[in-house]
């Protein structure tokens, strides 16, 4: 539909026009200074530098201290725009960030990442190594747990925000009611379940409908070792080792014989249950004071603090449940100023806002500050928590790992083991099935699983 | 109108010797069809593609061929999800639509008070978002708190809707409670525009109101029927909003294959399985259109 | 294209040739109604069926009116504790820098750019393939009519990886382009215009000189307005509740529809140190169903005279 008469005119001047754009940027490219925000790696002079100039970074998160992070942030680099975005609790943001690392665009800066989900972006190769900024260096800075988490195959994918060492939370007017004295075993536990749930039959000693982080870290406790990588892509899986075994055995003694709640944990009737005492206590990380004291206030002053129980007395075990990190993606346009909020956050003065907020501290500083230790937990009766979860640290069963392909796991965890919940019958089977339905999945996706 | 083809045009181009081709009609059917090649017919052009290749996670992309189609006829998640949409279908279409029948032929009777008062309240739910009534269900058969439970303490029972063997009813009362309403106006349209004449007849001739009901209320809504039964049949191969919002209070009774939609959507989303994800669906749409179009070759076979 | 295949066609007779000249409810009233005694019984039974539709809308206004403890420790159907309805709303407005009112423009933008647009397109595409004939035009039939049984999820990851591809997603476009598509709005309308535009009519426009577009913008669309109210009605409620394919296109809250907020924050309550906000939810779900409600009571009279108008034919 070109009209006929000075098309060529026309022609000339647009191609002119165009030729003189195309010179002036590669000018103005020769003459622009070596690339800012957008480099791959950097020491700490550079990310100062870049901190100083203008820019705007998206960070995904849901912990609610993260909002406040920001702006504390933003007033001590007033050029740097920091966009907190909500994108879902958990697995909803890790889809959603799937979604936007396979599509090639749309992911954030920083996001946040739970250790067990770690493997699965980290050595899909969609996370930054914080080595090439030098956070290598922080080792020291958190516990060997933590730090483990986030140290994958050499390489260090987030720096850990917060941290879940396991501990029984128990409900201390229902004990008292019923004369329960706290399990340090348990075999101790099974026993004080019954007793409850003889003594009331409303009342049960825990909640359980299948939960794979539970499941996971329990294993952990008793020593098990399901999943090992190996080349980054040679995977076994043994959910019937000796750990797997010993908590399948240990907790089919309760869910095969009615002695848990049939109540989802997060779900309404979940905190309704922690608020009236039928159920009873949560074996559960050392990060729940902070969601009990504003989910569940109307039990403030019932509930304590106590160790998790281990399998045989007096010899200590524990494992993390939960908690997380902040890692930077691999499709950030501004990576010198990610790691500047990441170091901010996790490092810096972001972790004593965490702490005010109710998060458990990862930090090692924080984890021995005689302020933390001394705190009394009003909610807890004014008993000293932190003391005892931080003491709970060190009991920690070292040598764990996650699967490249956990969140995956994680999600299918209740078609296969949760059938044993539903049945009533031994969750070895169950442990058995999600064994199979995983190893199926990790060689469907080219890795070698079992073989 | 109750078949799905064409109907006559109103306008009949002359008869010529040269039939010359009037694309007039594209100027009003030509935005509609921009936007649908956009929305619809690339997407399943790109499913198709999807389904013939393969992406891991280690080993990137590669042609498959039929692969994916060969694993899909052997899944047994597959057949156990189609199954249980089938088994819902042959329960729930069924008792939905009688519902929905009983209450249009009340409401058509005039032998109601407050009817307009019915006919809004029924049809109300149809406006609830899925995820509010999903929500308001649950909390009705929640066991330890609900309304479910409370009925329970009452009456000494243990009737747990969201358990393995009732979870599948109660997806279907969410639904039926959802659609019931809006299959009673669909009835109720048909019913209102029966001539008078017919009724007058009846009734001379002594006719009692089942009498009137079996043979000429029924008939005539015959085509409504039908039309009603193909969208629920549709709409059941379908299911996905309401078990996957309740899967998070019955994470034990509802997989994450409990209906084909469900197994899709899991496949892409959790396992990043995208071409195999592409195939399920592909599968079930074929299925899910055979079968309307034969539901709706035997509605009108009856007909005539 | 609205995920629901249940816009029918309610508007399912107005082809129908053998409805009678008058209003059929004066006539039958006349004849009948005077000898029809109310029943007592079938009303009652019809009020269980309400009861039944009721239930739940009754518990949420109920539950609307409770703070957050309160919930948690009150029989759900029935008041308990300070009324806080008008607390409940007031947080719920307000929560998060007030998302909450950001994600109900969100759904009036989608519901009527969405809503309208499918209606408008649905007007277009109807009378065209009511009124011209054209080439390709079984083709355009068998292929609109075929795309109805296609899954949902068919259709959300490859329109998903596409419209990322465009550079679409989490735009407020990755929304409303699907939602315009309307199938049955399209098959409604058709059938509604075969009748209710009368050719000659047309033709009289032609013979004046007018152009098509402009009989149907001053002529046609007058003449097929109650089936565009029914569209409309239905295309507002579908665009309104959508909620899976928002789910997957948008990764960040700025552009969610209420669906979608109230779904997060349902899932909020799983937060380290957040705070469950189920009063929130709640009342946030009380609010989203009020509007479409009254919209629905509002169009139903247009629609239902629609329903006697659409059944005289001239």
């Amino acid at each position: 539909m070109k009209s006929a008469h000075s098309s060529r005119g026309r022609f000339g001047r647009t191609a002119a026009v165009i030729g003189t754009g195309i010179a002036l940027s590669i000018g103005l490219a020769a003459c622009a200074p070596a690339a800012g925000g957008s480099a791959d790696s950097g020491t700490a002079d550079d990310i100062a530098a870049a901190l100083k100039e203008k820019s705007t970074i998206t960070v995904w998160a849901w912990a609610p201290a993260v909002e406040d992070i920001a702006a504390s942030f933003e007033k001590e680099y007033p050029n740097v725009t920091v966009k907190v975005v909500n994108a879902g609790t958990g697995n909803d943001q890790y889809i959603k960030l799937q979604n936007a690392i396979k599509a090639g665009s749309g992911a954030p800066d920083v996001a946040q990442i739970e250790y067990y989900a770690l493997p699965q972006f980290g050595l899909s190769d969609s996370l930054v190594d914080l080595a090439d900024f030098g956070f290598d260096s922080f080792e020291d800075k958190y516990t060997a747990s933590t730090w483990g988490s986030v140290n994958l195959d050499g390489g260090i994918y987030a720096l850990p925000q917060d941290s879940g060492p396991m501990a029984l939370f128990y409900n201390k007017t229902v004990f008292d009611k019923w004369g329960i004295a706290v399990p340090t075993t348990w075999d101790e536990y099974i026993a004080a379940a019954k007793t409850l749930h003889a003594a009331d039959p409303n009342a049960y000693i825990t909640n359980d409908t299948g939960d794979a982080g539970f499941t996971t870290s329990m294993i952990w406790q008793a020593g098990g070792q399901p999943y090992k990588t190996t080349d980054q892509t040679n995977v076994t899986i043994d959910l019937q080792d000796e750990g797997s075994k010993k908590f399948a055995d240990t907790w089919s003694q309760l869910t095969e014989n009615d002695l848990v709640a049939p109540v989802s944990s997060w779900s309404d009737e979940w905190y309704r249950g922690l608020a009236d005492g039928t159920i009873a206590t949560l074996a559960i990380g050392a990060w729940m004071p902070g969601n009990l004291t504003s989910g569940v206030p109307d039990a403030a002053g019932d509930w304590r603090v106590a160790k998790l129980p281990t399998y045989e007395a007096g010899v200590p075990a524990n494992a993390e449940n939960g908690g997380g990190g902040d890692a930077i993606l691999k499709q950030s346009k501004n990576k010198l100023v990610a790691a500047g909020f990441l170091q901010y956050m996790n490092e810096g003065e972001g972790t004593q806002i965490s702490l005010a907020a109710g998060g458990f501290p990862s930090t090692t500083a924080d984890l021995e500050s005689d302020a933390f230790l001394n705190a009394e937990d009003p909610y807890f009766g004014g008993q000293k928590v932190n003391e005892l979860l931080a003491s709970s640290i060190d009991d920690v069963v070292p040598g764990w790992s996650y699967l490249p392909f956990q969140v995956y796991s994680n999600s299918i965890f209740n078609d296969t083991v949760g059938q044993s919940y539903a049945d009533k019958s031994d969750l070895n089977t169950g442990l058995e099935a999600w064994q199979k339905a995983t190893a199926e999945y990790g060689n469907a996706q080219g890795f070698t699983v079992n073989k | 109108m109750t078949t799905v083809s064409p109907p006559a045009s109103g306008l009949v181009a002359p008869k010529r010797h040269k039939q010359k081709l009037d694309w007039t009609g594209w100027k009003f059917i030509g935005p509609f069809m921009v936007v649908f090649a956009l929305v619809l017919i690339a997407p399943v052009v790109y499913s198709i593609w999807l389904s013939l290749f393969k992406d891991q996670l280690v080993g990137g992309n590669q042609f498959v061929g039929l692969d994916n189609y060969i694993t899909a006829f052997g899944d047994a998640r597959l057949w156990e999800s189609l199954g249980r949409v089938t088994l819902f279908l042959l329960v729930q279409v069924p008792i939905m639509l009688l519902l929905a029948l009983a209450a249009a032929l009340a409401l058509d009777s005039a032998r109601l008070h407050a009817s307009a008062f019915f006919r809004i309240s029924i049809f109300l739910p149809y406006a609830v978002p899925a995820v509010v009534a999903t929500l308001m269900w649950g909390f009705i058969y929640g066991t330890q708190f609900g309304l479910v439970g409370s009925l329970n303490d009452f009456l000494g029972t243990a009737f747990a809707p969201l358990s393995n063997s009732w979870v599948l009813a109660s997806v279907g009362n969410i639904v039926t409670w959802e659609f019931v309403g809006y299959n009673m106006l669909l009835f109720y349209a048909a019913l209102r525009v029966v001539p008078v004449d017919l009724y007058e007849a009846a009734e001379l001739d002594g006719a009692g109101s089942f009498r009137i009901i079996r043979s000429i209320k029924l008939p005539a809504l015959r085509p409504a029927i039908v039309i009603g039964t193909i969208f629920s049949i549709i709409g059941s191969f379908q299911l996905f909003n309401e078990p996957n919002i309740l899967q998070s209070l019955a994470p034990n009774s509802i997989s994450t294959y409990f209906t084909p939609n469900m197994y899709a959507y899991n496949l892409s989303f959790s396992g990043q399985q995208y071409n195999y994800s592409a195939t399920i669906a592909i599968i079930v749409g074929v299925l899910t259109a055979v079968i309307a179009y034969a539901v709706q070759l035997s509605g009108s076979r009856k007909e005539s | 294209m609205t995920t629901t295949t249940t816009d029918a066609a309610l508007v399912a007779q107005p082809t129908s040739r053998r409805a009678p000249r008058d209003s059929r409810y004066t006539r039958k009233n006349a004849h009948l109604g005077m000898h029809k005694k109310k029943s007592i019984l079938l009303t009652v039974i019809m009020a269980l069926v309400v009861i039944y539709s009721l239930l739940p809308l009754f518990w949420l206004f109920v539950s609307s009116t409770k703070t957050q403890t309160e919930l948690l420790s009150s029989f759900g159907l029935w008041f308990s504790g300070p009324f806080s309805l008008f607390d409940n709303i007031g947080a719920t407005l307000t929560y998060d820098d007030g998302v909450f009112v950001r994600w109900f423009l969100n759904t009036l933008l989608y519901v009527v750019v969405g809503a309208g647009g499918a209606t408008f397109l649905a007007a277009l595409g109807g009378y065209g393939l009511a009124k011209f004939n054209f080439p390709g035009k079984k083709g355009v039939f068998a292929v609109v009519i075929g795309a109805v049984a296609i899954p949902g999820t068919a259709l959300a990851v490859p329109t998903f990886l596409m419209f990322s591809q465009l550079g679409l997603t989490n735009t407020p476009w990755a929304i409303i382009l699907p939602s315009l598509i309307s199938p049955f709005g399209l098959y409604l309308i058709w059938t509604y215009a075969l009748d209710a535009v009368p050719t000659e009519v047309l033709e009289a426009a032609r013979m004046d000189g007018a152009g098509e577009f402009r009989t149907f913008f001053t002529i046609s669309l007058k003449l097929l307005a109650p089936g565009l109210v029914t569209v409309l009605l239905f295309t507002v409620v579908a665009t309104w509740n959508n909620y899976f394919l928002p789910l997957i296109m948008l990764s960040e809250p700025t552009w969610y529809p209420l669906t979608v907020g109230l779904n997060q924050w349902n899932a909020q309550a799983t937060t380290v140190g957040g705070d469950p906000i189920y009063n929130l939810v709640i009342t946030g779900s009380l609010l989203t169903i009020i509007p479409i409600i009254v919209a629905f009571l509002f169009l139903q009279r247009f629609w239902q005279s629609g329903l006697a108008a659409g059944s005289v034919k001239a």
